[in-house]
């Protein structure tokens, strides 16, 4: 154990601090001074408090030192996790302005603070290289996330939802911690770049492959891969929309991009090969499993839901097997389509999220409900389309570029074009998935209505918002570029 | 400049959506595809004899080698030319939508940029893009303004429409998805530097790589083309869209497929196209196959459209044949055949434009049915003689009347078949036979059937008399044929000299006669 500088340790930490004081000053502010104000302006003035708390956070990111580490690997910053923290900030400062319009519930500061919580600990989350603080925060995280998704109290669904993600988070966290804990029985150490020396050896302890496969269903379960998925559509559809947004977005950035530094960081050697005819045992072959699983159950039990909420918990289960290629490849570059992949991901399906919140408060919830949007609310159809259109992968939207670069990677991984049975399927799983991403539009745009209804009434905030991240889906597609240069040299 | 053909046609598109009123997209629509068709005919006019035009290259996603590059080649040019034609007929031939009219121009226009890009992208990534983008849009024009066969009402005539629309997005998606794992691949094997056409033919790609390669990336272009058996989201998919949503599929989409084939998988894998080394059933190599699945196209096609009752279906049905002979003509590998493929390309798609707009527009806004045996009593020959004449002009040169492109096309595709698989010619012969079969029965039924008993089934409302858009329209796709017909060299001057360009050196260098 090497000391810790408390000096360094403030230096390094401020954007995380800066976001902490948000939410507390949110929860002061509205326990104390808006106390008797009515519900529209203790939303507004929260909402205002933790954007500021973001945004100062994201400014002091961008001064901060672009590589530092503490002792123990209990924080390391690299460039990388830079982007994926400002990511992350971004998605969250999303998720507050598309809680704009809220109805459900009077705990309007405890409900922003939560989401400024697990921001807090997502941040953590992704620059950190301890298993021990890993695990901390992943917890941090999943708590903070069972409370969203439970925070209806008015709904016994949200209940429902908030117990079943409860009860299986909290076994998969058993998985979790089992398999660290037989990690550092290994390797004798929980920081992930000395276990990858420690067990650098050749051949495969039969205990390593114990703990790999716990690894895998620990966090399988974080990302909603299947076979641990189960939780994800009774969650989506339980949870108030922008809970359900935040999970299916910021949750998915965090989780994917430490499920890959553990593996790539910590078990380097014991990949393995998941090629069609040479199959080696390690924890690619496990992932190509639950990849392959997770792109053809999702995307199949996708095409028969009618709930647009459960559709897009099933296709999110297929876009998990896609990001899980990007690990698979094992490679700079599959980490890179990894992060491009999640964060354009995020963006779309934040995006879906809110224009589904907008709907919902309009009583639509099945895929035939939507007839004659087109009409009703031309903007929100256009929405509609790009994050859709982007989430099937159609150019030139952000959704395109990433599956070919995931896929690409996945491709280049050695040895070359090993993967190529899997790369075959995901391709033509998503050539399913458009199906029923066009029955949805089918609804929106080609239904009318039976009979003439008003147009739909959308605040402000929320038109801008969705605009903004329909916008970002469209940039990051014409220009991907933009992102790339951030996330490697090449 | 050539670049602006596309640019203008996404303003457009714009434009149109926003335009005050109906009149307005309609005229803004058409200004946009007249800008096009203006590009492409200056373009045409300063062409040297094989030249080939880089419009665009600036580098795009560096980080993986993909260029933004737009160039043009004599193969290009004459497809650019096809498309401003049928851009412009197309309009012209949809004056008539009222609804959603603003929004109909606007998804139209998207898919002429998506079908400009594909013809000029010189970058394989490019390339896909472009061709992925033309597919939302045939889905809503199809699914939102399609017709749907008389009977079919309310409720059923939607679910028509929509499953025509469906099955041609899945099928056009699905043969999407092979190209790209096919580009993905090639990407790969190359070394991951750069995924442009001109330095992706350059690159020597292992021969067994090209053996499993070529045909993936063959079979999903050809799915567009409407390859037998990948062909049958052509016919409904034709005969649900509306007329001038017919007339880009079968005139210009399917030779998004056709292209793609040339360019992409023959160009690039030509080793593909090697024998074997042993025989399956009697085919020793790609190109047997193909050349086999084409022959079944163009006779299988012709003989369906000669017992179908919609009128509609009929001319589907015809399309898929004659996209046989340009499958056929590139599998001849002879430079005639492979002129002739190309030529099939640009003639078919005036001819299939012609005949639907006269199926679609002429006929069925005003008859409102497409049943032969409906359409039989009305004696359309005298009441709208244009549409007959149009017909009958249409019919000649589908069936390759010397005089118009049609000839030319399938001539030179019969003397490249001849020369590399002579017994094939003598099916291709017999498709061609049942052409003329099928045109005699459609236009011998449909305006001069027989004359009904005195008094009864008159038409109570005389049809609306043809107008000015619809005469303007059929002249030009009239004058494309004829013109190209009696004075092929015009086209032919651009195809060979790209055709014998360092592009296809590799094709060239294969079986090449």
């Amino acid at each position: 154990m090497s000391i810790v500088r408390y000096s360094e340790l403030l230096r390094l930490t401020w954007p995380e601090i800066a976001v902490t004081v948000a939410a507390l000053l949110l929860l002061a502010f509205d326990l104390t001074v808006l106390r008797r104000s009515t519900l529209k302006v203790r939303l507004r003035a929260g909402m205002a408090v933790a954007c500021a708390g973001c945004l100062a956070a994201m400014f002091l990111l961008n001064h901060a030192a672009q590589q530092a580490s503490l002792p123990d690997s209990m924080l390391v910053i690299t460039p990388l996790t830079h982007v994926v923290q400002i990511a992350l900030l971004a998605l969250a400062i999303f998720t507050l302005l598309l809680s704009a319009s809220t109805r459900f519930t009077g705990h309007v500061g405890e409900y922003l603070a939560l989401i400024l919580f697990a921001t807090v600990a997502m941040m953590f989350l992704v620059a950190t290289e301890n298993l021990l603080l890993i695990f901390v925060a992943l917890e941090f995280l999943s708590v903070s996330l069972y409370i969203l998704t439970g925070f209806d109290k008015q709904s016994r669904q949200s209940a429902e939802a908030a117990l079943k993600y409860f009860l299986f988070g909290g076994m998969s966290a058993g998985f979790l911690l089992f398999g660290m804990s037989l990690v550092y029985g290994l390797s004798g150490s929980i920081e992930l770049p000395r276990i990858a020396a420690a067990l650098s050896g050749p051949g495969l302890d039969p205990l390593l492959v114990v703990a790999i496969v716990m690894v895998a269903i620990g966090f399988g379960f974080k990302v909603a891969a299947a076979p641990f998925h189960l939780w994800a559509p009774d969650a989506y559809q339980g949870a108030p929309t922008v809970s359900a947004g935040f999970i299916a977005s910021s949750s998915k950035v965090a989780s994917f991009f430490i499920f890959a530094q553990v593996v790539v960081l910590a078990l380097p050697a014991a990949e393995g090969r998941g090629g069609f005819r040479n199959y080696s045992p390690g924890w690619v072959p496990v992932l190509v499993i639950v990849a392959a699983l997770s792109m053809v159950l999702g995307n199949l039990a996708a095409i028969a839901q009618t709930s647009l909420r459960r559709l897009l918990a099933y296709s999110a289960i297929g876009h998990a097997g896609y990001m899980l290629l990007g690990i698979i490849a094992h490679s700079p570059r599959g980490l890179s389509a990894l992060i491009y992949y999640v964060i354009t991901y995020a963006l779309a399906a934040l995006g879906a999220f809110g224009v589904l919140g907008t709907l919902e408060s309009e009583g639509i919830d099945h895929i035939q409900d939507l007839a004659g949007l087109y009409r009703r609310a031309p903007g929100l159809a256009v929405c509609l389309l790009i994050f859709l259109l982007s989430l099937a992968g159609i150019p030139p939207l952000a959704g395109f570029f990433g599956k070919f670069y995931i896929f690409s990677a996945a491709l280049a991984a050695e040895p070359h074009l090993g993967l190529l049975w899997l790369v075959l399927l995901a391709v033509a799983m998503s050539a399913v998935s458009l199906y029923y991403y066009l029955r949805v539009l089918k609804a929106a745009w080609v239904a009318d209505a039976a009979q003439e209804r008003p147009a739909l009434r959308i605040a402000p905030i929320t038109r801008v918002t969705l605009w903004l991240l329909a916008g970002l889906v469209v940039l990051l597609g014409c220009m991907p570029s933009v992102l790339l240069n951030l996330l490697g040299p090449w | 400049m050539l670049a602006w053909t596309i640019y203008v046609s996404f303003l457009g598109a714009l434009a149109a959506r926003l335009a005050p009123s109906k009149q307005a997209a309609r005229v803004l629509a058409l200004l946009a595809a007249l800008a096009g068709l203006a590009l492409s005919l200056v373009a045409l006019a300063h062409w040297q004899s094989g030249q080939f035009v880089s419009v665009v290259d600036v580098p795009w996603i560096p980080q993986l080698g993909i260029d933004y590059h737009l160039a043009a080649d004599g193969i290009s040019l004459t497809l650019l030319l096809l498309t401003g034609i049928a851009a412009t007929a197309g309009i012209l031939f949809s004056w008539n939508i009222e609804h959603r009219t603003q929004e109909f121009f606007a998804f139209f226009l998207v898919l002429i940029g998506g079908v400009y890009g594909v013809f000029l992208s010189f970058d394989l990534f490019l390339l896909f893009v472009f061709y992925e983008i033309a597919i939302i849009p045939k889905y809503f024009l199809i699914a939102i303004w399609g017709s749907v066969p008389r009977g079919a009402t309310g409720e059923n005539a939607g679910a028509q429409r929509e499953y025509a629309a469906m099955k041609l997005a899945l099928y056009s998606f699905a043969g999407s998805a092979l190209v790209l794992a096919g580009m993905v691949a090639a990407w790969t094997v190359s070394g991951g530097q750069t995924l442009s056409l001109e330095g992706l033919s350059q690159y020597a790609f292992p021969a067994h790589f090209q053996m499993w390669a070529f045909p993936m990336v063959f079979v999903g272009f050809a799915v567009l083309a409407g390859m037998w058996p990948f062909h049958t989201w052509a016919p409904t998919g034709h005969a649900a869209a509306p007329t001038a949503a017919s007339m880009l599929l079968a005139g210009v989409v399917m030779k998004l497929g056709a292209y793609g084939c040339l360019r992409v998988a023959m160009m690039l894998f030509p080793a593909g196209l090697d024998p074997w080394g042993f025989h399956v059933l009697g085919f020793g190599s790609w190109r047997d196959v193909f050349a086999v699945l084409a022959l079944i196209g163009i006779v299988y096609g012709a003989s369906v459209a000669l017992v179908q009752r919609d009128f509609k279906f009929v001319i589907g049905y015809s399309s898929v044949s004659h996209m046989g002979f340009v499958l056929l003509g590139l599998m001849t590998l002879t430079q005639i055949g492979l002129d002739g493929a190309v030529l099939q390309m640009f003639s078919h798609g005036v001819i299939a434009g012609l005949l639907f707009a006269v199926v679609g527009r002429m006929v069925y806004d005003r008859t409102h049915t497409r049943q032969l045996s409906e359409l039989s009593p009305m004696q359309l020959a005298h009441v709208i003689p244009f549409a007959a004449v149009t017909f009958i002009l249409a019919g000649m040169a589908s069936i390759g009347m010397p005089g118009f492109s049609g000839f030319v096309a399938e001539f030179q595709v019969l003397v490249g078949t001849w020369r590399a698989l002579p017994w094939m010619v003598a099916i291709a012969g017999v498709g061609i036979l049942v052409g003329i079969a099928f045109t005699w029965r459609a236009l011998t039924t449909v305006f001069f059937g027989e004359a009904p008993a005195a008094g009864a089934g008159h038409t109570e409302h005389p049809l609306p008399p043809i107008t000015l858009p619809e005469k303007l329209g059929s002249l030009l796709l009239l004058a494309a044929t004829l013109i190209v017909g009696l004075y092929p060299r015009i086209l032919t001057d651009l195809i060979v000299p790209s055709l014998n360009s360092p592009l296809f050196e590799g094709l060239r260098k294969g079986v090449w006669r």
